[in-house]
């Protein structure tokens, strides 16, 4: 029996205080104002708190915390990126991964599992050495297997070389992991606050006040919610899947484009696969979670549309790919399915800082892999509101590459082709 | 005989067909259909499982699968539905979740740690200190989770089948019937689908009883059933599940290992609804149940499922299952009504009639647990005396059964999944449809009615209203009496609380009511937290049992009416449905070429490119590095036949098409002439290289245009996409499929080919970049004299049916010359010694064009072609340029593809592509390097095999690097003689 949970054997309530605060009045002014109270705007809120003691700050969320698509993703967290700037960014958001739980005082359930991506192709081998060197060169645990060592590594897949994509090797990454979505946003959520930072669930922004200058947008100065309008020093917004329209609003546009992406899982099944695989070729990724579900994914929809509708041709089309897999996964049971919106950039690499507006800044551009920065997203979108530089960590994904042509090159680490 | 079969009911049962079946290793006999939990009861088996989290024992709750308790494993499958599932000849059934065995769980003293095992308890304990939570974890992974996986199962047999209704309607009630019948009435050519998920049509005929005299069900039944089998244009598809609603009424119905895939136009959902647990102490041990689940068990299969029951109830349908217990002979100790006054219905009255004791406004608030809980002694009933709260005093009634009818929640999953909204209705206390989608029509009790003369008159409305959306119309809308009865009403707080606990709101995930309180107290209030946190409603059941009583508590937790806290989000699919049955018999489309026979029979190792399956070598496994060094002497010296086939070929035709061709590509073509070939490179709006081919003119208004096999595919939507902006007087035809092509390359190629045509293939007639109609061997083709090997030779394209007689005839005519196939890989290498690029191999995301260095396919005046502006912006800052290279020595550690060029520790680029030239005796290769390295005569160092995986970081041999020489391409025959020999 672990010594945390003693109390609750011995007291007669339920010796917790509250974690997540009751709801509040809005103030008249807030330091810093974030929109969106997912993953990235909590963690934000928190690094703000905890690093730099900065409190006055609101979270505005148009539902609940952590409802969009820190809610919605497979959980999945590595670092095995293919360019020098994306593996240091992910590296860091590892490392700070790792430490969350004793951070929050709350069992997040991060779990490295190992991280397998298959190749079924030469081309494929090609690129997953590609990136297992250069992940290695900076100094992350990335090796690419071929299929003989694979098969001792991972047995439960199908290696038969009599199926359509015959697993030729992997990538494989020892620290990727999966953690309890849910908890990452709570312990950041709770966290923030506790340190004086206030969250505003079921409040959405409708419209941000701007100065102009010459016609166009110069500085934001307050936002205006369906429960009236605040003043703020500073804005971000951190709006997975509603990026572009939150940003029409401030009056500039993104190049994103918003595609759904939906995912499902099995009824819970005693422990049987450990690592995480992932097949390009097969658009599949699954991995099993503490609870014992199967937790599968696959690409994205075939068109861009503001909605999380279910299809059934993304169920067929991904467990059909999964009995290729796992041929003996036929008798296993789908209990749920449900899909995220996905903001895609054109090179799937995320958008963060400045923006033409002045004091408005921006976390956005996440796509498929926006669950897995958020520890790092928070501490660096912190350090950049609190000192009003953006660090050198994230200035690789700026707007601005889009205009000069500094783009990042990020496709051929999305997890499966999207 | 089974100890508990009743010898007069059970009219799903064939007792001329008994059958042999285990269960945890023990032989019963059961009939043919029964199901696993039917059979089970009658052999008096009182556990079925043990529960989730506290190990608690469980048996049917619902008798129809609407909670976790009846999961068994049934050979390889787990989570198998005891309670709907049909017991089979020599099944084998096994209980889930259970450590030793089911009787004696080894873990059922989590039961008692219940205190220190809080709401949410795994995200307050097990990770301290620092990595306390790897060692927790397998041993927490190990306790969840419910059924087993046979990793060694063999992939059965699932199909699907496309399917096609006007109207589909969905459940086999009274309600669902009666709207089959009046849909089908329409007209001889509608046709109907109706959708049953039990054996047998009938729903709640087949079980529920709605006078004194328990006849009206029956006689309606049989009545429903025979006019539904008489109408030829209505199907039945029974055992079968409607799983989800997806846009435009496309429905999967999922029957055994076969997935109908059915679109309508109309939908009439009569799914019916869950009956709702009373919520007390001990709610959960086996022997309490809904009155529902007894009525089940007595009609359907004659099984009496106890000896003296007390029931509590807040409706008519208690009333109604103590008769059916009564008749059945099962002692009715007492009934508690929840309701403070007598009710006045019929069914009441027999009641009262019969003697049965009943208390107002009393409930059970505890049920009185056997030794071990398996099964239970007695009941505690009290009076209510507040929202929730009970009087101090209570009565005990020694029973083996606790019935309870306390509400219902509506089986609305279509409707929801279609998006449509139930509010809750404070007054009747259930959730009632609101608006519905388009097409959709609702009936009987999914649509809060339960009356059965208002249902079927309901049904029929429904029935009438799909067949009017389907085109089909006779006479005037049925009418709809105004009386939904009180058959069925809501209690609207059934929850007990009790001071010490074990009160389940949610079965699956063994849930009281104090863990959702305590979930709203942490702050997780909102109820899509709520639910996250304390996982109820996320077990098997996804909710059915526990959602309507878990809202109230949140709602009142909150402060809020019920629509005010919500309901979360309902999903696909209704029931779990099995991975094999979505996917079906897999069919992945694989594409050989005209000439993949011939491959095979000349020993060609085939490998995947794209969807394509093409020879990358010929000749034995074991040789392969000799075989490709064979062919590639066979091409330099002789002459060699490769299949071309996989490339992609384009057809554009009209006026603007070499104005199409110079907007897409990066070079000129409105000056190019007829009969010529020349290169095609791609770039995106990025200037970004996508693809690259050859374009052969063989009019003013016709291009013949080659693309990469894996790039076609999105060549062809690009070319679509823009000239949907542009509108351009040009057509644009994917010809892959329809052509297919062969290289014969080498020295000797030209002599051979004069062998087949007539065609003067000199090199004053036919020159270097020249394209001719020909007929080659009789077969008319096209003739392009380009080269990717860099040898003289000629590519023959030709209508795919005729590409197995063009190898044969040029194989055969090369005979004399000694032609050899070859593969892939062969081609790779001659076309590195030769400096051509393969797109997305030597390019990259964000290659472009200058970085590749070939500036020289650039057009300069054109003002416009995609990416020519991108291209022009990044001219100034280029980070990287692609060059040849070769390593000098002997046996040079060769660098494999994707190593990188590392300077002072950095990574500046890449090796794209290295192969030792068996032409050239050495090795050489393409590789990215930093700008200022590019020029020929400079080196730079590659780092080969490095990084060993060390502990948690990575330790890098840097000793492990190669030089490479850069060098001008192409490295063989740089005049270009011997391709335009």
């Amino acid at each position: 029996m672990p010594f945390g949970l003693l109390k609750f054997g011995l007291s007669k309530g339920h010796p917790v205080p509250r974690a997540l605060p009751a709801a509040s009045d809005l103030r008249d002014s807030y330091d810093v104002v974030i929109i969106g109270g997912g993953g990235h705007g909590l963690a934000t809120a928190y690094y703000l708190a905890r690093d730099w003691g900065i409190t006055n700050v609101a979270v505005l969320e148009k539902g609940y915390v952590g409802g969009g698509n820190t809610g919605r993703n497979t959980a999945i967290i590595r670092s095995n990126y293919l360019t020098p700037e994306g593996v240091k960014f992910y590296d860091e958001s590892v490392n700070l991964y790792k430490d969350l739980a004793n951070d929050f005082d709350m069992n997040i359930m991060y779990s490295e599992r190992g991280h397998f991506t298959l190749a079924h192709t030469d081309s494929a081998i090609r690129t997953m050495r590609w990136r297992a060197e250069v992940n290695k060169h900076m100094g992350i645990e990335s090796e690419l297997v071929m299929r003989d060592e694979l098969q001792r590594m991972v047995p439960q897949l199908n290696y038969s070389e009599d199926v359509r994509y015959p697993i030729l090797g992997a990538l494989y990454h020892a620290p990727g992991a999966i953690a309890r979505h849910d908890a990452v946003a709570w312990g950041y959520g709770a966290g923030a606050a506790q340190r004086g930072a206030t969250i505003h669930q079921k409040t959405e922004v409708t419209g941000l006040e701007i100065t102009r200058a010459n016609g166009n947008p110069r500085r934001i100065t307050g936002v205006h919610t369906n429960r009236g309008t605040i003043k703020a020093g500073k804005v971000i917004q951190c709006v997975a899947g509603m990026s572009g329209e939150v940003a029409r609003m401030a009056g500039f546009k993104l190049p994103i484009k918003t595609i759904p992406l939906q995912a499902c899982v099995s009824q819970p099944l005693k422990p049987f696969l450990d690592a995480i695989v992932v097949s390009g070729s097969l658009h599949v990724y699954v991995s099993q979670s503490s609870r014992g579900e199967l937790v599968m994914g696959g690409s994205t929809d075939p068109y861009g549309v503001y909605m999380t509708r279910s299809t059934l041709d993304f169920k067929e089309g991904l467990m059909m790919h999964m009995m290729e897999l796992l041929p003996f996964i036929g008798e296993v049971k789908l209990l749920r399915q449900w899909a995220g919106m996905t903001d895609m950039t054109p090179d799937f690499a995320p958008i963060m800082g400045e923006t033409p507006v002045d004091n408005y800044y921006i976390d956005a551009g996440w796509g498929t892999w926006g669950f897995k920065a958020t520890p790092v997203v928070g501490k660096r979108n912190a350090e950049m509101l609190a000192t009003g530089k953006v660090p050198d960590l994230i200035k690789p994904f700026a707007l601005q590459r889009f205009h000069d042509f500094t783009l990042l090159g990020e496709k051929g680490a999305a997890s499966v082709g999207h | 005989m089974n100890r508990n079969r009743l010898a007069d009911k059970g009219h799903f049962i064939d007792r001329s067909k008994p059958l042999d079946f285990t269960f945890d290793g023990k032989r019963y006999m059961g009939f043919e259909g029964d199901t696993i939990t039917s059979a089970l009861m009658a052999n008096d088996v009182k556990i079925i499982s043990r529960s989730f989290k506290y190990h608690r024992p469980r048996a049917t709750v619902s008798m129809a699968g609407h909670d976790a308790n009846p999961l068994v494993q049934v050979g390889d499958e787990a989570n198998v539905v005891a309670d709907t599932r049909q017991v089979e000849a020599g099944m084998v059934v096994e209980a889930q979740n259970v450590s030793g065995s089911l009787e004696n769980d080894r873990m059922q003293y989590l039961d008692k740690m219940g205190k220190f095992l809080p709401v949410g308890f795994y995200y307050k304990a097990f990770f301290k200190p620092k990595g306390a939570w790897k060692r927790w974890e397998p041993m927490i992974r190990r306790m969840a989770g419910l059924g087993k996986v046979d990793l060694n199962a063999p992939h059965g047999y699932f199909d699907k089948q496309y399917l096609w209704a006007d109207v589909c309607v969905v459940g086999g009630g009274p309600a669902g019937l009666a709207a089959a019948l009046e849909a089908a009435e329409a007209s001889p050519d509608i046709e109907v689908v109706l959708v049953e998920e039990t054996p047998h049509l009938g729903g709640a005929l087949s079980y529920a009883r709605f006078d004194a005299a328990g006849q009206r069900a029956d006689a309606e039944r049989r009545k429903l059933v025979e006019a539904v089998t008489a109408q030829a244009n209505i199907r039945v598809l029974t055992n079968a599940y409607c799983n989800g609603w997806f846009t435009d009424h496309f429905l999967p119905i999922i029957q055994g290992n076969r997935m109908f895939k059915l679109r309508a136009k109309s939908v009439v959902v009569a799914t019916g609804s869950y009956e709702q647990p009373l919520v007390f102490r001990n709610n959960d041990l086996p022997g309490v149940m809904y009155g529902s689940a007894v009525q089940r068990l007595i009609n359907r299969y004659g099984v009496k499922p106890g000896s003296r029951a007390v029931i509590a109830t807040s409706n008519p349908d208690g009333y109604a299952a103590a008769l059916d217990m009564m008749d059945a002979g099962i002692e009715v100790a007492t009934i508690a009504d929840l309701n403070a006054e007598r009710p006045h219905h019929e069914l009441a009255d027999a009641v009262a009639d019969r003697g049965i004791p009943v208390s107002l406004g009393a409930t059970v608030y505890e049920a009185l647990a056997k030794p071990h809980l398996n099964g239970i002694e007695g009941a505690r009933i009290a009076k209510i005396t507040g929202e929730g709260r009970v009087a101090e005093r209570h009565d005990t009634f020694d029973c083996d059964l606790i019935v309870s009818s306390i509400g219902w929640q509506p089986a609305a999953n279509l409707i929801w999944h279609a998006g449509g909204k139930t509010p809750y209705n404070d007054a009747t206390a259930m959730f009632e449809i609101g608006e519905l989608p388009e097409g959709m029509h609702a009936a009987g009790s999914v649509a809060a009615c339960f009356l059965l003369d208002t249902v079927i008159e309901q049904g029929r409305a429904a029935g009438w209203s799909a067949a009017k959306d389907a085109g089909f119309t006779r006479g005037a809308m049925p009418s709809v009496r105004n009386d939904k009865g009180e058959m069925g009403q809501n209690h609207p707080w059934p929850i007990f609380e009790h001071e010490k606990g074990k009160d389940f709101v949610d079965f699956d995930e063994d849930l009281q009511i104090h863990d959702l309180n305590n979930a709203v107290h942490e702050g997780y209030a909102h109820i899509e937290l709520m639910k996250r946190f304390s996982t109820c409603g996320m077990g098997p059941s996804q909710g059915r049992h526990s959602w309507l009583n878990a809202i109230r508590l949140n709602a009142k937790a909150n402060g809020l009416s019920v629509n005010e806290a919500g309901m979360t989000t309902q999903r696909p699919p209704y029931t779990a449905e099995k991975i094999g049955v979505l996917a079906g018999r897999s069919f992945e489309p694989k594409r050989f070429t005209a000439m993949h026979n011939r491959h095979v029979e000349a020993g060609g190792k085939m490998m995947l490119a794209g969807l394509w399956y093409r020879p990358e070598f010929y000749g034995d496994a074991s040789r392969r590095a000799e075989n490709i060094r064979e062919e590639v002497a066979a091409v330099r010296g002789g002459v060699g036949l490769i299949d071309v086939s996989t490339l992609g070929g384009l057809e554009l035709r009209g006026p603007d098409a070499a104005e199409m061709m110079e907007r897409m590509y990066t070079w000129a073509y409105k000056k190019q002439e007829t009969g010529r070939a020349r290169y095609t490179l791609m770039t995106d709006m990025t200037g970004v290289i996508t693809d690259d081919g050859v374009a052969c003119r063989f009019g003013d208004n016709h291009f013949y245009v080659t693309a990469t096999t894996s790039g076609v595919d999105g060549v062809y939507k690009e070319m679509l996409f823009w000239n949907a902006q542009w509108r351009l007087k040009v057509d644009i035809t994917n010809v892959t499929g329809a052509y297919c092509g062969v290289n014969i390359a080498g020295p000797k190629s030209r002599e051979v080919l004069e062998k087949l045509t007539d065609e003067d293939l000199s090199a004053g007639a036919f020159p270097y970049m020249g394209v001719r109609m020909a007929t080659v061997a009789g077969i008319p083709c096209r003739l392009l004299r380009v080269g990717f090997v860099g040898e003289l030779g000629f590519e023959i394209h030709c209508p795919a049916h005729s590409g197995e007689a063009l190898w044969d005839a040029i194989m055969e005519a090369g005979k004399p010359h000694g032609i050899r196939p070859f593969g892939v890989e062969c081609q790779r290498l001659l076309r590195l010694e030769k400096g051509h690029i393969i797109v997305s191999q030597d390019t990259d995301g964000l290659t472009n064009p200058l970085e590749a260095d070939m500036e020289w396919a650039l057009a300069k005046k054109r003002p416009f072609f995609i990416g020519k502006r991108s291209i022009e912006i990044q001219r100034d800052h280029l980070h990287r340029k692609l060059v040849g290279f070769e390593i000098a020595g002997e046996n040079p550690a060769m660098p494999k593809e994707c190593h990188l060029v590392i300077r002072d520790g950095e990574i500046v680029g890449r090796v794209t592509s290295c192969s030792y030239s068996p032409t050239l005796k050495k090795a050489i290769g393409l590789a990215y390097v930093a700008p200022d390295q590019a020029e020929p005569g400079s080196s730079f160092e590659v780092r080969v095999d490095s990084g060993q995986m060390a502990g948690t970081r990575v330790k890098i041999d840097t000793s492990k690097t190669v030089t490479c020489k850069v060098v001008k391409l192409p490295f063989y025959d740089p005049e270009g003689a011997r391709q335009e020999l």
